[in-house]
């Protein structure tokens, strides 16, 4: 890959952990390439996790070094995946991570894992992962496709964690299982907004996100 | 690019290693997962009876202190030397009543009250759903009741394993003029045969795991009813 060029012998210049480079990996997923209110990528668990803070903090960290890892062990590979089964080897990565993640809850974290049963298996599924191999991962070196599954796992755990405290807040009234609508207010007629429990007021609450974004964000104006 | 060759290896390579990885990981996580689930067990049985807390060290204490496991069989007699906890109740149920052995768990209160836990298994609407029913000593009115599921919709049918939808279910009645006739779980604008005490509401949006719900205390209940009037007959 490296072209041997001219008479001058330049020294590999070996990049700092933490370069400018480095760094914008990380912070560009947190908000101006936002996976999931810009890339629109893993939507589907941001509706279904978000019902309550607690699930979602755990599948946000989930999502996290999932795809951390799995970005940094098929960047390590990726010379030598044969082509014709690339996003099989991929496949197969993420799940065997996943799978892994999934037998130590239910080892360590019993009542956790019995939530998160059908989410967790959803992480194989969700498309930030399989969306930031294919499109990070395979061309750049594990240490910045480490960064960059980082920094899309903190991005997505971002618009998670601020989706479910309004559901849980105006939902249950609780927060983090605590409640804090105090009783005179029930008394008083106040009454949890049930629907705020369905799946599609998180879809209004993420596309509200997106407006208040893009019209903070001046690298958004124009995005599509 | 890489040769047929490199690709056929490479997967076989890649199917191998994924396996004995996950071989090591499902066989060294096995004791720790078991200890789990039967802890787990334990915490919802005890939590039909209302005894609500996740401190491991209490949930054992309070099973260990005021559970008592036994086997009965549809006639009202005991079956001695079984064990409770071995039987598998997904089997049993598919069985016709007669044939089934039905684990129970009695629970003695503070005051010395007993109540008396129905394990119980049914099938939701993507897939198994489970619970205990806990009755008073007069077999008629239910205690509490703590239901499960493995993959029912969160939101829908994934309801009934929260405490609103369980919580209706403590003082209503499964008996009428010494006949079994369950609690329903039904739309609350559908009529049934029985009063508000044979009856709880079901889940908006979760029809068809309601309905498992309310299939599942008909079926799993019923065969303990003559057991259960021999203990009544002994209290006179």
């Amino acid at each position: 890959m490296s072209a041997e060029t001219t008479t001058v012998p330049q020294e590999a210049k070996k990049e700092s952990l933490f370069s400018k480079k480095n760094r914008r990996v990380l912070r560009d997923p947190l908000d101006d390439n936002n996976p999931i209110t810009v890339q629109v990528l893993g939507i589907c668990s941001a509706l279904a996790v978000t019902v309550q803070v607690k699930p979602a903090l755990i599948m946000a960290v989930g999502v996290t070094l999932v795809t951390a890892f799995s970005s940094l062990i098929i960047s390590w590979i990726r010379d030598s995946i044969p082509g014709r089964i690339r996003m099989i080897v991929q496949l197969v990565v993420v799940a065997l991570l996943v799978t892994l993640v999934d037998q130590i809850l239910k080892a360590y974290m019993f009542d956790v894992s019995k939530k998160l049963s059908v989410f967790v298996g959803l992480i194989i599924t969700n498309c930030i992962v399989m969306g930031r191999l294919e499109a990070f991962a395979m061309a750049q070196k594990p240490w910045p496709a480490f960064l960059d599954g980082i920094g899309n796992g903190v991005g997505y755990g971002i618009i998670l964690v601020v989706v479910a405290v309004i559901r849980e807040l105006f939902g249950s009234g609780s927060l983090l299982g605590y409640k804090l609508v105090p009783q005179w207010a029930y008394d008083m007629g106040y009454v949890n907004n049930g629907m705020m429990m369905l799946p599609p007021m998180a879809l209004f609450l993420i596309g509200i996100y997106i407006w208040i974004q893009r019209a903070r964000n001046p690298k958004l104006y124009n995005v599509s | 690019m890489h040769s047929n060759r490199y690709t056929f290896l490479y997967a076989i390579v890649l199917s191998v290693v994924t396996a004995v990885l996950l071989a090591f990981a499902s066989e060294g996580f096995r004791p720790l997962q078991e200890a789990n689930i039967a802890l787990d067990k334990k915490t919802n049985i005890i939590r039909s009876v209302h005894q609500t807390t996740t401190v491991r060290a209490e949930i054992e204490q309070i099973y260990k202190n005021s559970i008592t496991e036994m086997v009965v069989d549809s006639k009202g007699n005991v079956l001695e030397g079984k064990n409770a906890n071995a039987i598998v109740l997904k089997e049993e149920v598919a069985k016709p009543a007669d044939q089934r052995v039905l684990p129970l768990y009695i629970y003695t209160a503070a005051d010395a009250k007993k109540y008396y836990i129905v394990p119980m298994h049914g099938v939701g609407l993507w897939g198994p759903i489970w619970g205990y029913l806990s009755l008073a000593d007069d077999f008629d009115t239910v205690f509490g009741a703590y239901f499960d599921h493995k993959g029912e919709t969160p939101g829908l049918g994934a309801e009934i394993s929260e405490k609103t939808f369980q919580d209706q279910f403590s003082g209503k009645k499964i008996m009428q003029e010494g006949k079994f006739v369950s609690v329903y779980v039904t739309k609350i604008t559908e009529k049934i045969p029985y009063g508000p005490e044979h009856r709880v509401d079901g889940i908006s949006g979760g029809t068809i795991t309601s309905k498992g719900v309310d299939a599942m205390l008909k079926n799993c209940v019923e065969p303990y009813m003559p057991y259960f009037a021999t203990l009544a007959q002994k209290k006179q």
